[in-house]
This record gives C-alpha cells, structure tokens and sequence, in this order.
C-alpha cells in the first residue's frame, strides 16, 4: 500500500487507496444500517432486485450496440442513444395505431413482435446511415474527430425527430396483457418486469448465436481481431462494419420498444441521451469491446442503481435517496474507469489497442 | 503467357520510396522464390501483389487482367491468397474457425471434404481443431495459416517467411507441405530469407536489393552463383 510499482511513495497511489478504503467504509456502514434497522423487508428487496434486472437488461441492449462498434472499430458511437431514440420514437406511432384498432391488446404477443421488428429496422437503418454517411468517409482520421461527428449525429438525429414528430412526451399505451404481477412464492414480480427481461434474454441469444456460430459472425470477429488479415481471407471489411453498426442498431431498437412498454413516463426526442450514456456505462462497467461483458455491466448497472440508493445511500442517512440513482451509476464508471479500467471481464488493453 | 506479371512496380509507404521499379513474372505451375535481405523490399512486394498496398507507377497483371488497383477482398475471389508474414492467424477464433474464415468466399457445398483434407495434410491442426488459434506454438501456426489460404482454392499463393521463427524440423515439414501443394496445381511466389531452403524446392528465383531486382535466374544457378552464395547462403 501507499507505494507504487517501482516501490516509491506516490501521493497518487496514496489518495487512490485512501479513497479504497472510504468506499468500501461507507458502503459497509450504510448496508449495516440499513439491513439491522430493518426498513425493507425481504420482499421490498427482490422487488427491487427484478425492476433492477429488468432496467438492466434494457441497458445492456443498449450496451451491446457500443461494444460491437467499439470491438470491431475501436470508436465509441456516442449517437447510439439517438439510434436507439429513433426506433423507440417511431415504433411509437405503430403502437398507437395498433392500439387504435384493438390489435394490440387482442394479440399481444404479434402485436409486441411486429413492434420490436418494426423499431428494430428503423434503428438499424439509421444506425447505418449513420456509419455510411457520418463515420465512414473519415475512417483513418485522428481519432477526436469520428467522435466529433458522432455528437454531431446525435444532435442532428436529435432536432431531427423533434422536426418530425414534436417534442412532447408520448407514452405508449397500455397493454392489458402485461398488467399485473405474478405470485412467485411470497413475491410478486410485476409482469411487465418479466417481459423486459425475457424479450431481453432472447435478443442477447440470437446475437449470441449470430457471433459466435455464424460466418458473419465468425467474420466480425475476424475483422475485430485483424482487418488486413480479413481481408485476404476474401472479407469485404466495409460491409461487416456496416453489418456489425445494422446488428447493434437492431438491438437498440428493440430495447427501445421494450423500454416503451416497461416506463410508462412515455417516449420523446431527447429520450436517448442519459440510457445511451448509461448504456456506455454498462459498456465499460463490463469491459467494452467483450459481448458477454455487456449484458453483465447492462445487468449489474440496473441492479446497482436499484439496490445501491436504498441499501447504501439511505443507511448513510442521506434523503431521498432513490432520486441519486444516477449518482451510484455514474459514480460506479468513475470507480471502474479507475480501479479496472479494463472492465469486469475486459483484457488490460494494450498499446495498440488503447 | 504468365499467370502474374509485375511490371515496373513502385510502391511507397508514405515518403519512403519502398519498391523502385520491381519486374518479375511468374508462369503457372512454378515455384518462385523472391530473396533478399531485411528490407530489400520482399514483403512490400508481396503486400502490392495482394491488394494491401497499391502501386503508385507500373502494374500488376494477373491471368491477362490489370489488377493493380483492385481490392484484396475480391483478389481472393480471383484466385490469389496470402500468408501473410507472422503468420496473421486470428487468435481469439478456434482452429476450425480460421479454417472456416479461409473459405468465407465460398458458397459451394465442397468445403466440408477441402476441411478433411486440409487436416489430412496436417494432423496436427484436426487434433486441435476446438483449440483457440492463439493456443498454438508457433509451427502450427504457420501449418494453420498456410492450410486457411489454401481454403480459398487459391490458384496462386503468395507465402511470406513461412519459415520465420520455425525450428529447423519444423521448417522441413513446412517446405514439404509447400512442395506438395505446388504438385497439386497451385503456382507458389515464395518470400524467404532462409535463401537456402527456397532455392531447395524453387523452379527460378529472383534477388531483390533496396527496392530493386539485382538478379534473376533459375533457382540451380542461383544455389551456384558466387554472390548469392556469399550474401545470401553464407557461403564463403
């Protein structure tokens, strides 16, 4: 402790063990007070846990689409929010009418694939417009300047949906068949929170099973790992890229209809800006660029923001603690990013790489 | 009429003036050694015979087609593959997923029985084919590179240092499996800085110093010739 690799006494080595020991302090203290006062009941706690899980699983959704772009080109899409806004918000209107004419609450399960199908392709359209129009043309640039774009697109995808439909808040209507809860044993988990996390897990499946057992995906990690070596074995590398901008703006999408149905406080042009920094929270909580690290930061993150304010916050006696959730998520990046900067399951990145 | 003619060619890497007029031919059937010492301009030749780099002046023509400036991607539909130097093998992606990745151009039905006996040829990579190609030592490494280029069907394969790094038996299983790939058909333009072992299982050879062609001549003149002996053999 207190010394750094060559043994020497580092002031920055010193105030980041320091900090260690506060965290890990007051997180103890506040838990303690917490758990021995007894204020929430066992059945409060696994509440909290699934809306936890089930928040975070429409992170890690999000989450996926950074890292696939990050793994494949080493650059963080920062309109990803947007791209997941655009499905969410258009998807929107199908529901409307969907609902308008009884469809939706008469066949649910159609009516809820048709709108993740619907909001998944407007995403992945726009996500690849994106890449074509805004990413492409300055490949081999110095890296600030495709993320300057990238906030460039998001604010232009901003402003432009705000043009198209408004800038009210729009909520998705109901859908009977996800009111309710279900009894599972002495807990009763609302159903909407199964729907999140079941549709979720479905989505991560399929893209599991795209990487890892298609030639596509094969390809995409392929070109991940060596672009010049990909293209000998015959790659069209730009098309994978476009491919690999198209599966995470699907995602994105999808999440975002998802999302729809889960929060009912609705849908509107600037909806994708703090799940989209979340979501790149996850992203790096996991280890961006690792796929599994994703969906176990998108996961972690909700719970975390779930659990954190009542277990750690409120302990410590702070007021109104489940309005700081944003505080723990973004207190939780500033821990990773200088504790393990790698991410849960991330490699040490190496000079290439970093 | 040669299968690849290179004419003239002049490549750079930004300012650096890498190829200064490079000619060569190479005929169908034959085994080509390009040889020179550390950076006479070997593996930048081969870079801009394969699409990685292009020329800035002079050109490619390959089967009676100016290639000069076509992509490396749709070279590989055109019949030429590369191992490229350090092997290139993907790391993070099994044994049979190189493989797999070696024949991403392919939509025929035939790569099942071109995977049986690509593990035909080397035992080694069947017996790890689940393995993570980053698992591998360095000889079957290069036994997976050069099987993944041949999973393409190449007609000309372009081999950059196969035998870089390689112990010595290692190095003969490779030329072995080099020389029976070139009697099935496929023509070979071989890198090398082990001069020796090229030259052994050559047709004709070229030297190649700072950028330019100083020699060309059959491989058996070439093993006599008293300056490549001297330079390139180390024999005094």
């Amino acid at each position: 402790m207190f010394r750094n690799r060559s043994g020497e006494f580092s002031w920055v080595d010193f105030t980041i063990d320091v900090l260690r020991v506060l965290i890990v302090l007051a997180v103890v203290v506040g838990a303690w007070n917490t758990l021995s006062s007894g204020r929430i009941s066992l059945a409060q706690w696994v509440n909290l846990l699934a809306a936890g899980l089930a928040q975070g699983s429409i992170y890690a959704l999000i989450a996926l689409g950074y890292t696939l772009v990050y793994g494949i080109l080493l650059m963080i899409n920062f309109a990803h929010g947007e791209v997941f806004m655009a499905g969410a918000f258009s998807a929107f209107f199908l529901a409307e009418a969907l609902n308008r004419t009884g469809f939706l609450n008469e066949q649910p399960l159609l009516a809820i694939l048709l709108l993740i199908m619907f909001a998944g392709l407007v995403s992945m359209t726009v996500a690849v417009l994106v890449e074509r129009i805004a990413y492409r043309p300055l490949r081999g640039s110095p890296r600030l300047v495709p993320l300057i774009t990238a906030i460039g697109a998001s604010f232009f995808l901003q402003y432009a949906f705000r043009g198209l439909y408004g800038s009210n808040f729009k909520a998705y209507p109901q859908l009977q068949a996800l009111q309710g809860a279900l009894q599972i044993g002495e807990f009763n988990i609302p159903i909407t929170q199964i729907f999140v996390f079941s549709s979720a897990l479905v989505l991560m499946l399929g893209l599991h099973w795209l990487v890892e057992r298609t030639r596509i995906g094969k390809a995409m990690r392929a070109v991940s790992e060596n672009k010049e070596v990909a293209r000998l074995m015959g790659i069209d590398i730009d098309w994978v890229i476009l491919f690999t901008f198209g599966v995470g703006g699907f995602l994105a999408g999808a999440a975002g209809v998802i999302n729809g149905l889960f929060r009912p406080q609705g849908v509107n042009f600037y909806m994708g800006f703090i799940p989209g920094i979340k979501a790149f929270t996850a992203a790096v909580l996991g280890g961006i660029g690792n796929i599994p690290g994703a969906m176990l930061g998108g996961l972690f993150l909700g719970v975390i923001e779930a659990i954190g304010p009542n277990l750690v916050l409120a302990g410590l006696g702070i007021p109104g603690a489940n309005q700081l959730k944003d505080v723990i998520a973004f207190t939780m990046l500033v821990l990773v990013l200088i504790f393990r900067p790698q991410g849960i399951l991330g490699e040490r990145l190496s000079e290439t790489k970093a | 009429m040669a299968l690849l003619e290179v004419n003239d060619i002049h490549t750079y890497y930004g300012n650096i003036h890498a190829l200064k007029g490079v000619s060569f031919e190479v005929d169908s059937g034959e085994i080509i050694a390009l040889i020179g010492s550390n950076g006479a301009g070997k593996t930048t030749t081969l870079r801009t015979i394969s699409g990685l780099m292009a020329p800035r002046d002079g050109n490619i023509v390959y089967d009676g087609r100016d290639i000069s400036a076509t992509r490396a991607d749709l070279l590989v539909v055109r019949g030429i593959s590369m191992v490229p130097e350090g092997r290139g093998v993907f790391a993070k992606l099994t044994v049979e997923e190189n493989l797999d990745m070696g024949a991403y151009i392919r939509a025929d039905g035939d790569v099942a029985e071109d995977l049986a006996s690509a593990y035909a040829m080397f035992p080694r990579l069947q017996e790890r084919r689940k393995q993570l190609a980053g698992t591998l030592s360095g000889g079957e490494q290069q036994m997976l590179a050069i099987a993944r280029a041949l999973m393409s069907k190449p007609r000309l394969l372009l081999l950059d240092e196969p035998s870089m790094g390689l112990a010595p038996v290692l190095v003969d299983v490779v030329f072995a499996a080099i020389q029976r790939i070139a009697s099935e058909g496929v023509t070979i333009l071989l890198v090398e800085q082990n001069a020796h072992m090229a030259l052994q299982i050559a047709n004709r050879g070229y030297v190649l110093q700072s950028g330019e062609v100083a020699l060309s001549d059959t491989a058996a003149n070439l093993q006599r010739n008293e300056v490549v002996q001297k330079t390139y053999l180390g024999i005094d």
